[in-house]
């Protein structure tokens, strides 16, 4: 498949490899942060890891958008979508997310009409064939996604349909990235930044973080090649002593992302002052709401919701595994309690989630193994 | 959920210029393309497709660019390796 299949060159991937191998300074170790939880899919399918040298480590950021739901939110979810009057629709890997009481799974088997869509588009499709319901659209995702919600409120908006409302749980990656270059046990080298993310926000959003904090990124792409040359490039900026942002994604992220994106977002959405993230607490300004001028189609205000804070299971280490401190296997419940049939914690729901790309491609078996070896 | 995929503008849809047919690893579907320039993308064109919305063109030199450079990993991989064995060393 055109864009897919030759970023999967196995050969090209050996010498990349080997050029990686090249730049890498003896007597020293680095850790790069992939940001995006699509990024840690593929090097788990892929098996990055095993082309880099031992000395390179890859440690998983905030960039699961399923994985940073708190508890309090999804039994909020649960709460309008347990209504006779409701149809609560969302993405199919909100379904075994784990809420304070239930998950969406738990409340669909006791009678709640809740339905997977693939876009909010769909949801809007919904909303239309059932005049009498009312459609609620579970929004969740970084910019990457938020745009597509802000096209669907405009349209429902522009065709005046008033059973249908946004459940909006949209995160903003820049304050993430902060909390984690803010925390003090975080030892990084430099991040590969968010590709979809970016085709968005584009890449002047990251300059803060080689001008500030003196540390590179390189803005990559989702296929195995992507994936290496940008800790090609990362390496080549640590050996020439250089700190910049860079992108090796620039078949799809143009260098001032989506100013049509930007626009919709900017229309319809606001900055909340503060969030609760899973595992990393409340961070300020790091998530969306619906302006004042959308009310008619915002959940939050159409709906009572508890609205109350949950703490995570004590069990749960996924907020350790979010900030990169812990590997998915180091968590007390990985693979016995936690697993993806009955997960614990949110980072074993999602495909993109550490702990369920560890899980599902057997990884752990091999990274626990070099870990024990080496201590 | 976050996952972007490419597919191939194949048709853009006169009545509905906010729709384009698009070709996704031999499926056709309907896409949202609101959220590109106007008159952004011409059947042809690769687009990367997010929860049914185009989110971004795929820029065709860009592409080249980043092959061309890693063919010439490629090459000089190969080159090395071949060296090596020509090497022999017994
Ligand atoms: S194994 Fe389960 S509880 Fe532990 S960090 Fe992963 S998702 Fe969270």
């Amino acid at each position: 498949m055109r864009y897919v299949d030759e970023y999967r060159d196995a050969g090209k991937a050996r010498a990349l490899a080997a050029e990686i191998a090249a730049l890498c300074e003896p007597d020293r170790t680095y850790t790069f942060m992939e940001v995006c939880g699509g990024h840690t899919h593929t090097i788990y399918k892929h098996g990055i890891e095993d082309h880099l040298p031992d000395t390179v480590h890859l440690v998983h950021g905030p960039g699961c958008p399923v994985c940073v739901i708190p508890m309090g939110r999804i039994d909020d979810a649960v709460h309008i979508a347990l209504r006779p009057d409701v149809i609560m629709t969302t993405f199919g890997d909100m379904m075994r997310v784990p809420g304070g009481d239930a998950s969406f799974l738990d409340a669909k088997a006791a009678g709640a009409d809740i339905r997977m869509v693939y876009s909010p588009l769909d949801a809007l499709r919904i909303a239309r064939a059932n005049p009498d319901r009312r459609v609620v659209f579970m929004a969740i995702g970084f910019e990457t996604t938020a745009p597509s919600t802000a096209v669907t409120v405009l349209r429902a908006a522009a065709e005046g349909l008033d059973n249908f409302s946004v459940f909006c749980n949209h995160v903003t990656i820049i304050p993430a990235i902060k909390a984690i270059l803010d925390s003090p046990d975080q030892r990084l080298d430099g991040f590969l930044g968010p590709g979809h993310v970016s085709t968005v926000i584009g890449c002047r959003p990251y300059e803060f973080i080689a001008a500030l904090h003196g540390k590179p990124l390189v803005v990559a792409g989702f296929e195995p090649l992507d994936i290496l040359q940008s800790v090609h490039l990362l390496l080549r900026q640590l050996a020439e002593r250089r700190a910049a942002v860079e992108n090796q994604y620039g078949r799809v992220v143009p260098w001032d992302g989506n100013p049509k994106a930007l626009g919709a977002l900017s229309r319809v959405m606001e900055l909340r002052p503060h969030f609760e993230w899973r595992g990393l607490g409340f961070i300020s300004h790091s998530a969306l709401r619906l302006k004042d001028e959308y009310a008619a189609y915002d959940a939050e205000r159409l709906f009572e919701v508890p609205g109350i804070r949950v703490a995570d299971p004590k069990a749960c280490q996924c907020g350790e595994v979010l900030k990169g401190v812990l590997k998915p296997w180091q968590c007390k419940v990985f693979g016995t309690a936690c697993t993806p049939e009955t997960p614990i914690g949110t980072c074993m729901v999602s495909s993109e989630g550490a702990c369920a790309a560890y899980y599902n491609f057997g990884r752990f078996t091999r990274a626990a193994v070099r870990e024990a070896t080496r201590s | 959920m976050c996952l972007g995929i490419p597919g191939e503008v194949v048709e853009i849809l006169a009545d509905q210029p906010d729709l384009a047919l698009v070709d996704v690893s031999g499926v056709r579907r309907a896409v949202n393309i609101a959220l590109l320039e106007d008159g952004g993308v011409v059947p042809g064109d690769w687009i990367l497709l997010h929860v049914g919305f185009a989110l971004s063109r795929i820029d065709e030199d860009e592409a080249r660019a980043a092959m061309e450079f890693l063919e010439g990993l490629g090459q000089a991989y190969e080159d090395e390796m071949a060296a090596l064995r020509d090497s022999g060393g017994d």
